[in-house]
């Protein structure tokens, strides 16, 4: 079948050398499909083909790692018999383009990483990234993307507890959409995807086979454009009711033994699937394209192997049982077809119209995967270097008498800071019935470990799973390094504030092309940074994804790339859930104290304004080094709060992160409607940098009045910085003084209808 | 004694009731798969929340049609106690046992909050152990909640005492604030807010056990 060789390399997003390694491996000239093969399993996206050798540095290993990275998702050992899978996954691309469909279908795709392990979902989360809500655009496509979520995990029947939402100019014509899921183990055995056992028959359930996203994987490894709209078809259209059913029926059907190994159809669809199942087995797989089930008629072999629809698995069945298994499929209304066998022979081998259409040796397509090599920057690119002069002496002085509350407002309006209930009132929170914290009472969402099925599903039980997702993309954008450990450093904040054991890491590298000096450096640097701060933390990373060329080319040809935005997934264990702290204030006199680095000393590097909320709302600025991450300091703090919660001292908990003190005051006020008193002393620092300052590794906490003996006692056994602030007001003023002098004083109501508007005002008002 | 749980394909609350009956109350509960018939030895039958068939043509039109809804309407017609919650609402709309019908809410987005009710009629056994006017919140979670019917449906079902529930600040813009009513004889309630999700102190408040027990009172 003669083809013109060049115009497809393009269209597959292959290069020439590429096409030399393919004549190689094969020993001929591929056809036109298995090029189609190559270039999905090629992609970034399918084999990390920039990003690989930098990966390899993370620390991956632990006690409580069951599965790390290269399975369908993470898995760990919660103790007790409960063992959590876990995975965040990117759906940027399809979502600039179709923000509905394109983030209803990230949200089926995680969800089949989870349950092809054999673990049950249990919960959501998503990492959400926009262009500004005064671009018209932008309201679109939050609407979209957020009704998308809603859609799918509402109908799915999967509670989302959880997640961030930032808005910035960088992310106006690429948004990002990441999705996180966790799920129960509710098989003995954790499902792998290497198929063994020759002469096994292959079984393909679920949906259909259709050619909507075609070619999905290749899609999300391109920059976009205006004319990316046109490439629609390569969204594909997630049905939440065929996932719910699909989630119930592999369920039983891992549980009856069956099943040899599995793989959910993602990204590049079929020829993943088999060529990954094929590989990782050491064996190969024959598949008979007229016996997969389509919803179209004529299509060709190689819009089958390319096509993404949506809600496909791909099992290895142990000889004989195929009829019983999928008898089991069908009960859910759902397709189940015997489409091909193992073979002993390592070769993926695909038949159409009793021909072979494409025959590829199982290793070429899915191991030993081509490595873009890139040279790393020496020393930081000069525009950052140029940033990093700038100090926060540099920052304009507040003018004497200057009303800070007017600056604490701004801060809280902004969209990045202000309440998302806009977004989570959409999504269903309580379905299972085991949503301990959902969003925005805590640091971390916390989900009670009871399973669904069986007689331990009518039990309760205490233990629970903590999970959040972080990144602060300012910071990252200014310096890679410190921005990813910041995201790991403040994941495992959050968690410990509602008194999580911090356990393990799934991560989401959304970055620009990696072909250009400065992004390669931003990509190689991230990891580092996280690398560095998962070991001293000991929070493995399990897995997770990466998503390059995040960036936009406008009408004018010029390239805007996103901020650099590695997105950590971090899960805990929760021994107790009736321990979990929250982040509102309880009690009227319950003292209040900042641990981690105070603000009161002008020179320590810990705390600053480099990349801070403050800089960028106020003063419209993004510049600086963000502060130095001491991750020992971390470790102390975060342990002395665990230690708090779990002898029951501390009555709220909140990490000190975006706009400083002097929001995350307000926060814990807007939270339980209960004012504060802060006294602050002489200090040689700025009331700027003692209220809005960010960094320092800091966690708000109010101590239970009657327990504050308990506190000290606990106190004298560590040695962490702290600093009494004040104490919860019997009043719903927040007020703060320094020297006896009213610095700040603002109403609770006044910060909520503030606070509560920022988001609805912008988006209603399109 | 014992409670039955329709499980339609895209049910996704069915095992959280079961959880409120059996779990947090003790009431033995089963499931009822959608193609069963067989009630026999049911005392109570809760059609629960989720999408039961999907629901992309409307919610509940094609769930009405499911084996299990057949003997369902035999069970009702015979004074059984049915509780359709949220999808379940929809459901027994669609089939005639209520009047009137759920459309998307207001706004067009789907809601998951509190909602606080007040109790607008203790007439039949889901409610009469409480009073008049006493308030209750319950969590709500649904996109298509808007409870319309038309002025003489509505004139009915005050005549009749039959508006169970009123929301106290409408979230969603039902007629009349209207959260939940009964049929005329009492033994079917429909509601968009859901009580099982109320039964549990550790994952929300209580004030729903008031409905889980009636199932069996």
């Amino acid at each position: 079948m003669p083809f013109d060789v060049a115009a497809a390399l393009r269209q597959e997003g292959l290069t020439e050398d590429d096409y030399l390694e393919i004549q190689r491996r094969l020993g001929r000239d591929p056809n036109r499909a298995e090029l189609g093969m190559f270039g999905v399993m090629w992609s970034e996206h399918c084999c990390y083909r920039n990003s690989r050798p930098l990966l390899s540095g993370f620390p991956t290993e632990g006690p409580r790692i069951l599965v790390g990275p290269g399975e369908n998702a993470g898995v760990v050992d919660l103790g007790d018999g409960h063992r959590l899978a876990f995975k965040i996954e990117s759906h940027n691309h399809p979502s600039a383009v179709e923000p509905f469909q394109g983030a209803a279908t990230g949200v089926g795709g995680i969800l089949r990483d989870i349950f092809t392990m054999g673990a049950r979902p249990i919960a959501l989360l998503n990492a959400l990234r926009f262009g500004p809500l005064e671009e018209p655009s932008t309201c679109g496509l939050v609407e979209g993307v957020v009704a998308g979520i809603a859609h799918y995990g509402n109908c799915v029947g999967v509670p989302t507890v959880g997640g961030e939402v930032a808005f910035d100019a960088s992310y106006s014509g690429n948004p990002l959409v990441n999705a996180m899921a966790l799920g129960l183990m509710e098989t003995d055995d954790i499902v792998k995807s290497g198929a063994s056992g020759v002469g096994n028959p292959v079984v393909y359930v679920g949906s259909t086979t259709g050619r909507d996203g075609m070619g999905g994987a290749s899609f999300a490894s391109a920059e976009l454009s205006a004319a990316s709209l046109d490439d629609r078809p390569a969204v594909q259209v997630g049905d939440p009711f065929l996932e719910k059913g699909l989630i119930e029926a592999c369920l039983e059907a891992f549980q009856s033994g069956d099943v040899v190994a599995a793989q959910d159809m993602g990204a590049a669809g079929l020829t993943c699937s088999c060529s990954e199942m094929a590989a990782k087995g050491d064996v190969g797989v024959e598949l008979d394209l007229d016996k997969v089930p389509a919803r179209e008629e004529g299509m060709t072999a190689y819009e089958y192997l390319l096509s993404e629809s949506q809600e496909r698995m791909l099992f290895v069945v142990r000889a004989g049982r195929e009829e019983p298994l999928m008898e089991r499929f069908r009960r859910w209304g759902l397709q189940a077809a015997v489409v091909g066998r193992v073979l002993e022979e390592p070769v993926v081998r695909v038949l159409q119209h009793g021909e072979v259409a494409a025959e590829v040796p199982s290793r070429a397509l899915a191991e030993d995967t081509p490595i873009n090599h890139h040279e790393l920057l020496a020393e930081p690119p000069a525009d950052l270097q140029q940033h990093w002069t700038w100090c926060d002496a540099d920052l304009p002085p507040a003018p004497l008498g200057h009303d800070w509350g007017t600056d604490l407002l701004k801060l809280l309006d902004d969209p990045t800071i202000a309440s998302k209930r806009w977004v989570y009132r959409q999504y269903d929170q309580q379905v299972l019935a085991n949503t301990v914290v959902p969003s925005g009472g805590a640091d971390a969402a916390v989900v009670r470990l009871r399973p669904q099925q069986g007689e331990a599903s009518l039990q309760t039980t205490v233990r629970g799973v903590a999970a959040t997702v972080d990144c602060p993309n300012r910071w990252v954008a200014l310096d890679p390094e410190r921005g990813a450990m910041a995201a790991v450093a403040e994941s495992a904040r959050n968690l410990s504030c509602v008194g999580a054991e911090p356990l393990a890491v799934t991560d989401n590298l959304n970055f620009p092309s990696p072909e250009t000096d400065r992004g390669y450096w931003q990509l190689a640097l991230a990891c580092r940074g996280l690398s560095e701060a998962c070991r001293a933390l000991n929070t493995p990373v399990t897995g997770g994804n990466v998503s390059l060329y995040n960036e936009t080319r406008g009408d004018d040809g010029i390239l805007t790339p996103i901020h650099p935005t590695p997105v950590v997934g971090m899960v805990g264990l929760v021994d107790d859930i009736n321990r979990v702290c929250g982040m509102a204030w309880r009690q009227p006199g319950d003292p209040i104290v900042m641990l981690g680095v105070s603000g009161e000393q002008p020179e320590d590097d810990r705390v600053g304004f480099g990349g801070s909320a403050y800089q960028g709302v106020i003063h419209g600025l993004l510049t600086g080094r963000p502060p130095r991450i001491d991750l020992g300091l971390e470790v102390s703090v975060q342990a002395l709060v665990r230690e708090a919660i779990a002898q029951g001292l501390l009555a709220s908990s909140h990490d000190c992160s975006d706009g400083g003190l002097a929001v995350t005051l307000a926060e814990a006020s807007l939270a339980s409607g209960q004012g504060v008193e802060i006294k602050l002393g002489a200090s040689s620092a700025s009331l700027q940098r003692r209220l809005f300052a960010e960094g320092g590794a800091r966690i708000v906490v109010s101590v239970k009045s009657e327990r504050w003996e308990d506190w000290q006692a606990l106190l004298s056994s560590v040695d962490v910085p702290l600093q009494r602030l004040g104490s919860v007001a019997d009043h719903d003023q927040l007020s703060i003084t320094c020297e006896g002098q009213s610095v700040l004083t603002l109403s609770v109501d006044a910060l909520a209808s503030t606070y509560e508007q920022a988001l609805p005002r912008r988006l209603e008002a399109s | 004694m014992s409670v039955g749980v329709v499980v339609f394909p895209g049910s996704n609350c069915d095992r959280d009731v079961r959880w409120a009956s059996e779990g947090c109350l003790g009431i033995p509960t089963r499931y009822l798969w959608h193609e069963e018939r067989d009630l026999s030895g049911l005392d109570a039958v809760v059609l629960p929340g989720g999408f039961s068939y999907g629901d992309y043509l409307r919610c509940g039109a094609i769930a009405r049609f499911a084996p299990v809804l057949e003997s369902l309407v035999d069970f009702a017609a015979r004074g059984g106690r049915v509780l359709g919650i949220c999808n379940g609402f929809q459901v027994l709309t669609e089939l005639g046992l209520l009047p009137g019908a759920l459309t998307r809410n207001r706004n067009l987005h789907f809601i998951c909050e509190d909602a606080e009710l007040e109790i607008a009629s203790v007439r039949t056994p889901w409610t009469n152990a409480a009073n008049a006017s006493d308030r209750i919140t319950l969590p709500i979670a649904h996109g298509e909640g808007r409870y319309q019917c038309s002025d003489d449906t509505l004139r009915q079902l005050q005549d009749d005492d039959c508006i169970a529930f009123r929301y106290l600040s409408n979230p969603n813009g039902s007629v009349g604030d209207i959260a939940g009513i009964t049929n005329a004889d009492g033994n079917v309630l429909g509601l968009m807010p859901h009580p099982e999700r109320a039964c549990d102190p550790t994952t929300g408040g209580v004030d729903g056990r008031l409905l889980i027990k009636a199932l069996l009172s």
